[in-house]
């Protein structure tokens, strides 16, 4: 069984279908690629499976439950967690603090021990895990003043405080360098070793295809293709409404 | 204070031999969380983090303690107005904009007044009884507005206390327009100036230690960002109810204290006053400090004290240095105070 069952889900702006009756599975512990162009729903597609958006039509089950009509927060609670595309730290606060508001949620105090402990350490752990020098004053600095590279790593950290057991990256490596690219992508990959499900909307079609077990493409609000990463490659209609422009 | 720790410092440089010193700057921003730690490792730290608060500290009590009654009453209104401010500003700094903080203060006077009148109970009664009622219902009151974000929630907490101002009128209960007229006071004024005092520097210190706390860090992220709280697991609703009833318990004390002091309650609890004056205050004072704005309002209520001899020409004034302050120093009073003061050089032995 899949451990996300996505059926079609349906949300208008106005005149615009954003996303247009969408319906994939997401199996357990597989990496699911989604691409297209911009404005084909796909940031709309993720904001409806955690609950930001309430779709008009459609329905999100996770691991049996229904999704729809649930508040964000609880369906992170339940093990969903998102990066956002456009990056939402917490602005006045120092990094490691901006970790220790996923590590004060219901679901990481119901974990074993997740209400004790030193928080402030646990924070610095996971600000390592995604790349920040221990030891430097980097993971100190209040994120106003961070480089975007790092409030990219800063969303990752977040979904892993969560624990979070499905975790969506909306076009995490946008403006990002080769270098961070490559140094992040060890990361994504260490997850899915862990057993993490992981969705990732990206526009770096070469390092997504690399990782991504599965992949669906978007175009006008519609899913277009789904298929494994080699298909899609070589898929007419995808060349022709997304590829077509980079080749 | 300030003068004194830097003639405190020039004194220390001139004594210095040069050669064995480095200059330091004292800049505590990345010691993050170790500062309690790094407060006790030596004398000279305690002192660096006591002298900017035991100073105000010592400084009002002495103050309180020589002044005439009519500055002690000046004390006393300054001391609620700097209560409101520091509401106002906890209140903002968890994403709460509020225009009514007459609405929490003048429920408290309310409730406190009623069962004063009505029930003949004591002030010792009804001042905790109104705190925490009166938090409790203006929590209540704007729990469905706790959705709205920024200026429609403002919007409400504006026209609340004019429609309870207007209510009461309508309907003539609690006395109407009159209100409840000799109410029992305190036994003295030292009774008086120890109370809000004493409450006034346990908000503040409690407030700022709540706010840096795990737990108060949560409020602070959901003003940053609130769908980015949402989507750490934090249920955004409960805390802002929360920081709503810390915040309006607040007031409400203010308004139940009032009440006893001035032996009368009535609709001007709920005038603009207490809603534009904490604003203000905190504006000078410097937002997001709490303790700017409680220093906004020892500039601002005394201030207007002593324009009283202009008589029309008050409002120019105070106005005028509202604007020169807000101008002059758009941080506020108290972080350019705090950058000067963590920004001071030292003197340090070369290891
Ligand atoms: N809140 C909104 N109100 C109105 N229209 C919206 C809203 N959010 C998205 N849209 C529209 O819906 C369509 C899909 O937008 P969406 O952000 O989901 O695209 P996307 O695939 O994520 O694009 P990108 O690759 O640029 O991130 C666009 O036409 C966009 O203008
Ligand atoms: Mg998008």
């Amino acid at each position: 069984m899949a451990i996300l069952e996505i059926r079609n889900l349906t949300k208008s702006f106005g005149g615009i279908k954003a996303v247009d009756d969408v319906s994939v599975d997401v199996h357990e512990n597989t990496l699911l690629g989604i691409i297209g162009p911009n404005g084909s729903g796909k940031t709309t597609f993720v904001n409806m499976i955690t609950g930001f958006i309430r779709p008009d039509k459609g329905s999100v089950r996770f691991k049996g439950k229904e999704l729809i009509g649930l508040t964000p927060y609880k369906i992170t609670n339940m093990g969903i967690g998102r990066a956002f595309q456009m990056v939402k730290p917490f602005f006045h606060l120092p990094a490691f603090k901006n970790i220790i508001v996923p590590l004060s949620s219901d679901r990481v105090k119901a974990t074993k021990g997740g209400g004790f402990g030193d928080k402030d350490a646990i924070a610095l752990d996971i600000l390592e895990e995604v790349g920040f020098e221990r030891g430097s004053s980097v993971p100190y600095k209040t994120a106003s003043v961070l480089p975007h590279g790092y409030l990219k790593r800063l969303e990752l950290a977040r979904l892993i405080a969560l624990k979070a057991e499905v975790l969506i990256l909306d076009e995490l490596f946008s403006g990002l360098s080769i270098a961070e690219v490559t140094s992040i992508v060890p990361i994504i990959e260490k997850l899915l070793v862990e057993g993490k499900t992981i969705i990732m909307i990206e526009h770096r079609l070469k390092e997504l295809f690399r990782i991504a077990d599965n992949v669906i493409v978007f175009n006008f609000g519609k899913k277009i293709k789904e298929g494994k990463p080699k298909e899609i490659l070589e898929d007419e209609e995808v060349k022709k409404a997304y590829l077509g422009v980079e080749v | 204070m300030l003068v004194a720790a830097g003639l405190n410092l020039l004194i220390k440089k001139r004594d210095m031999a040069k050669e064995n010193y480095r200059k330091e700057r004292i800049d505590r921003c990345i010691k993050a969380r170790s500062d309690d730690i790094y407060a006790i490792s030596s004398k000279n730290e305690i002192l660096y983090l006591l002298f900017p608060r035991v100073i105000p500290i010592a400084a009002l009590g002495i103050i309180a303690l020589i002044s005439p009654l009519y500055w002690q009453k000046v004390i006393i209104s300054a001391c609620i107005f700097a209560m409101l401010a520091v509401s106002w500003d906890f209140l903002s700094s968890c994403g709460m904009l509020s225009l009514g903080q007459a609405l929490f203060f003048g429920i408290g006077s309310y409730i406190a007044g009623i069962l004063n009148h009505y029930l003949n109970l004591p002030f010792y009664i009804t001042i905790p009884v109104a705190t925490i009622s009166g938090g409790l219902l203006s929590t209540i009151l704007l729990l469905p507005v706790v959705r709205l974000r920024g200026i429609y929630f403002a919007m409400v907490t504006l026209i609340l206390p004019l429609m309870l101002m207007r209510g009461i009128e309508a309907t003539r209960i609690f006395g109407g327009n009159e209100g409840i007229t000799g109410l029992s006071p305190f036994p003295n004024i030292w009774v008086e100036l120890i109370i809000i005092i004493t409450a006034m520097w346990v908000t503040l210190f409690a407030l700022r230690r709540f706010i840096s706390s795990d737990y108060g860090l949560i409020f602070v992220s959901i003003r940053d960002n609130d769908r980015a709280t949402m989507a750490s697991g934090i249920n955004i609703y409960a805390f802002k109810a929360q920081a709503l009833f810390i915040g309006s318990c607040i007031c409400a004390f203010c308004g139940a204290f009032m009440t006893h002091s001035y032996m009368f309650t009535g609709i001007p609890v709920f005038t603009m006053e207490f809603s534009i004056l904490p604003i203000a205050a905190s504006a000078i004072g410097g937002i997001g400090s709490l303790a700017g704005p409680l220093l906004g309002a020892f500039v601002l209520v005394p201030l207007s004290e002593i324009l009283r001899e202009f008589g029309t020409l008050r409002v120019v004034f105070y106005g005028l240095v509202l604007v020169i302050c807000v101008v002059a120093l758009p941080e506020g009073i108290f972080h350019y105070l705090s950058r000067k003061y963590n920004e001071m050089e030292r003197w340090v032995k070369i290891e």
